[in-house]
């Protein structure tokens, strides 16, 4: 059925057939609609089909993997690219990742890794490659209808009416470009982290790479080896945290703690101790103190960077203050002179085929207002999967959020009750949070803890299931 | 059967499974017919070679991309006394994720307890308990009746040792049953004490249809254990009169394992859920 070109649909009836700008909608009955087949739209795919719902999903690319397959345009992955997640908090719960890969796998295993699924499960008959998902409107009857055209704009729009959609397009391909005075008119080479693929991008080059996110500190780490300077622009201090502690990784053991259930208060603690210990006093190397305690703002796995920095290979340096014509200004006033200026702010959501209100977006921010980052108050059949930003891996939370959505679908016939108890419940949690106090900035929109989280998703699946 | 779904696992998460090199032999169709493959786990003292014998053939032959699993520490997989139900099962979980579609789980014996360990993990296209050793005290009841010099060692950590008659009819020559039974290796003291203490499977995941079959004439799974098992999965089981526990490698191993494919041929739908 599925083809990058072939946009054969059953055609609708046109004696009953609806319409809409007199166009006709085919309607694909109790079918469920899936945007984006990277890893979440995948596990959606599978997990409705596996509770007997037909699947039609709607892929953009050629190919599936999303994010993770770095020859796709929007792919923010770049050759060097590891999980920052070890493999038991990666991998999908029922489908774990061969016991023979490292603890941090290379991207490209991640891209196998999902092709291995879609193919296991049988996945990719469901998926329209190729095609984009241009307008989501909702219609009587919690229904929905989607038009979709061939990727690029070529060809006719076609729409169809669903009883439900699960929207899986991502949230790390938008880029997050900062306003800087006298941007444009620098005359050296500037770009977003999204279009960095590879270290000789950086080779021989003096770079200046903004942003100490996990793109930003993988980035600086490669221009300390390739490039002939490197200069990390921060506008806060962070916890730098290694990938291994006590030999084990650093998440494994961060998780016995949570498993003995010690309170956040202490695990802080801890941490803090563990890094004096093991990393060291980073304010010696120049680094700004932390502004705030470790867990606050999102995770730094990189046990290269400290290294470095220790090197004399990377500068730490404040935040931009203006750019001049060659020069660029820093906030502590210092000037230095980068050839290349490489944003590595983070990207920011975007649902560009909805109108923002539907998912509580009323005042135009872009930020959604959810619960359990999924579900939107008044429509039921409506969920958000991947939308999370976990101190862990995403899949296992996307797992979960479409089993609970199927659920949910499965539960609007048999037991309506309960369904409608889970809708009075996602109108008074919204905007609810699953993880310590953050830092206010875009990136922590999704934040969440992985544990917090996942038990809050456990109890709304046995609520759901009256047990 | 604990009832809930569970999600969070912290401490499987903060622990991961050790890795075991795994034995698993295969018997593939020539062409590939688009049915299920089926994943054939030994009970414990067994290696995949019991499979090897007749039944992974015999399914190929049928179409079946057909492969045996030596749990770890059994037949030629690497040698694991400290194993536990969990490493079993990790070793099943994994096994059936290396496949390349969505694959039929088939234990037997112990092996059907690990099996159900295992479709909590991995949501099989279906599975079949063969002879099914759930465990708990009943099954270590039955084991002292039929065999006690083979069993109360066992409880001291030694290994459940399993004689000919236990195993196979009057049928199968003497010779062949006694090959057979020298090769019967151990399970790991742990898992075997876990078979008996530990904690009951969780449900299984994906609504897998279930078949139960086995021997009313087997002297380690007593008629009534079929039945039971058969039941938790709300279904009946189907009876092969006149052989013993090892119905793969007795006499008329034909039997069961044509009744198996037949089931699956019918595209059995999954369970309600
Ligand atoms: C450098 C980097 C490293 C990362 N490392 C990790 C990590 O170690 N662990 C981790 O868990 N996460 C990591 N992440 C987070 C990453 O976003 C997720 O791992 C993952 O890609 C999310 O999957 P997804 O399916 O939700 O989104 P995506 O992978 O972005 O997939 C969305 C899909 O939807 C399609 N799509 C979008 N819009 C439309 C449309 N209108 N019509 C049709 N199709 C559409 C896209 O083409 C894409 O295929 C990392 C992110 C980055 C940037
Ligand atoms: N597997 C991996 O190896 C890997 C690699 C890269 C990324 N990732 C994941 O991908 C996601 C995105 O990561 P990311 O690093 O691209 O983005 P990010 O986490 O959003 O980090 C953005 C960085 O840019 C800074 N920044 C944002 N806006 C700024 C502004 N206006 N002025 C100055 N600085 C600004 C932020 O500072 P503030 O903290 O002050 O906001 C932060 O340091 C994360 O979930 C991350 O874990 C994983």
């Amino acid at each position: 059925m599925s083809s990058s070109t072939d946009l054969g649909r059953p055609d609708p009836d046109p004696t009953v057939a609806p319409t809409r700008d007199g166009r006709p909608v085919s309607d694909r009955g109790d079918t469920v609609c899936v945007i984006g087949a990277g890893a979440s739209g995948l596990t959606a795919v599978k997990n409705l089909r596996e509770a007997g719902f037909g699947v039609d999903c709607y892929e953009r690319e050629t190919g599936v993997g999303g994010a993770w397959n770095w020859r796709h345009d929007r792919s923010p992955v770049y050759a060097s690219t590891h999980l920052i997640s070890s493999r038991p908090f990666t991998q999908f719960p029922d489908f774990p990742m061969p016991d023979d890969w490292p603890d941090y796998p290379h991207h490209a295993q991640l891209l196998s890794y999902f092709e291995r699924y879609a193919d296991h499960f049988d996945l990719r008959q469901h998926v329209w490659f190729g095609t984009e998902v241009v307008r989501v409107e909702s219609v009587e009857g919690d229904r929905w209808d989607v038009t979709t055209r061939s990727t690029g704009g070529y060809g006719p729009e076609r729409t169809s009416r669903y009883a439900a959609v699960v929207l899986a397009n991502g949230h790390n391909w938008s880029p997050k470009l900062p306003r800087y005075e006298g941007l444009e008119q620098f005359r050296g080479e500037v770009m977003h982290a999204s279009s960095y693929k590879d270290p000789a991008q950086l080779r021989g080059k003096r770079v200046l790479v903004v942003g100490a996110g996990n793109t930003g500190c993988d980035i600086a780490v490669e221009a300390a080896q390739q490039a002939s300077r490197c200069w990390h622009a921060t506008r806060r201090g962070y916890w730098y945290a290694p990938k291994y502690v006590f030999g084990r990784p650093a998440d494994q053991v961060n998780d016995t703690l949570l498993a003995l259930r010690v309170p956040l208060r202490v695990r802080q603690w801890l941490y803090h101790w563990t890094l004096r210990l093991t990393v060291g006093d980073l304010t010696r190397f120049g680094l700004p103190r932390p502004d705030h305690r470790v867990y606050e703002t999102h995770p730094i796995a990189n046990s290269q960077l400290v290294y470095y920095v220790g090197h004399g290979e990377i500068t730490p340096v404040p935040d931009i203050a203006r750019f001049g014509d060659r020069t660029v200004e820093l906030t502590d006033g210092r000037e230095i002179d980068p050839e290349l200026v490489v944003f590595a702010t983070g990207y920011l959501p975007r649902f560009e085929f909805l109108e923002g209100k539907v998912l509580g977006d009323a005042d135009g921010s872009g930020r959604p207002r959810l619960w359990l980052n999924a579900f939107t108050a008044g429509h039921p059949t409506l969920a958000v999967v991947g939308l999370v930003q976990p101190d862990s891996g995403i899949f296992p939370i996307s797992h979960w959020q479409s089993v609970l959505f199927a659920r949910l679908l499965t539960l609007r016939t048999t037991h309506p009750d309960r369904a409608a108890a889970f809708g009075r419940r996602v109108a008074a949690g919204l905007g609810e949070r699953y993880s310590a106090k953050v830092k206010d900035s875009t990136r922590h929109w999704f934040e969440v803890g992985h544990a917090d989280y996942l038990r809050a998703l456990q109890r709304a699946l046995h609520d759901l299931e009256g047990k | 059967m604990a009832e809930r779904v569970r999600v969070v696992r912290g401490w499987e998460w903060a622990r991961p499974e050790r890795p075991a090199r795994r034995e698993v032999l295969a018997a593939v169709p020539e062409l590939d017919q688009a049915k299920p493959p089926l994943l054939f786990v030994p009970g414990f003292g067994h290696g995949a070679w019991a499979f090897a014998e007749h039944w992974l053939g015999h399914a190929a032959g049928r179409g079946f991309p057909a492969y045996a699993l030596s749990l770890r520490g059994h037949g030629g997989s690497e040698p694991a006394p400290g194993a536990t139900l969990r490493s079993y099962t990790h070793d099943v979980v994994q096994a059936a994720a290396g496949l390349p579609r969505q694959t039929v789980l088939v234990g037997h014996g112990a092996g059907a307890r690990v099996v159900a360990h295992a479709l909590a993990r991995y949501p099989a296209r279906a599975a079949v308990l063969v002879a099914p050793v759930l465990g708990g005290w009943g099954t270590f009841g039955t084991a002292l009746r039929r065999n006690p010099a083979g069993t109360l060692p066992a409880v001291f950590g030694a290994g459940l040792r399993l004689n000919r008659r236990q195993l196979f009819s009057r049928e199968l020559p003497d010779a062949e049953a006694r090959r057979y039974v020298s090769r019967l290796g151990r399970a790991g003291r742990r898992a075997q004490w876990q078979l008996l203490t530990g904690r009951q499977p969780e449900p299984a995941v994906g609504r897998p249809p279930v078949l139960v079959l086995g021997s009313p004439d087997d002297r380690v799974v007593p008629a009534a254990a079929l039945t039971r098992a058969a039941r938790r999965y709300a279904s009946a089981p189907l009876l092969f009169p006149g052989m013993g526990h090892d119905l793969m490698l007795d006499a008329r191993w034909r039997e069961p394992i044509d009744a198996i494919l037949d089931w699956l041929d019918k595209d059995p739908t999954p369970a309600h859920g």
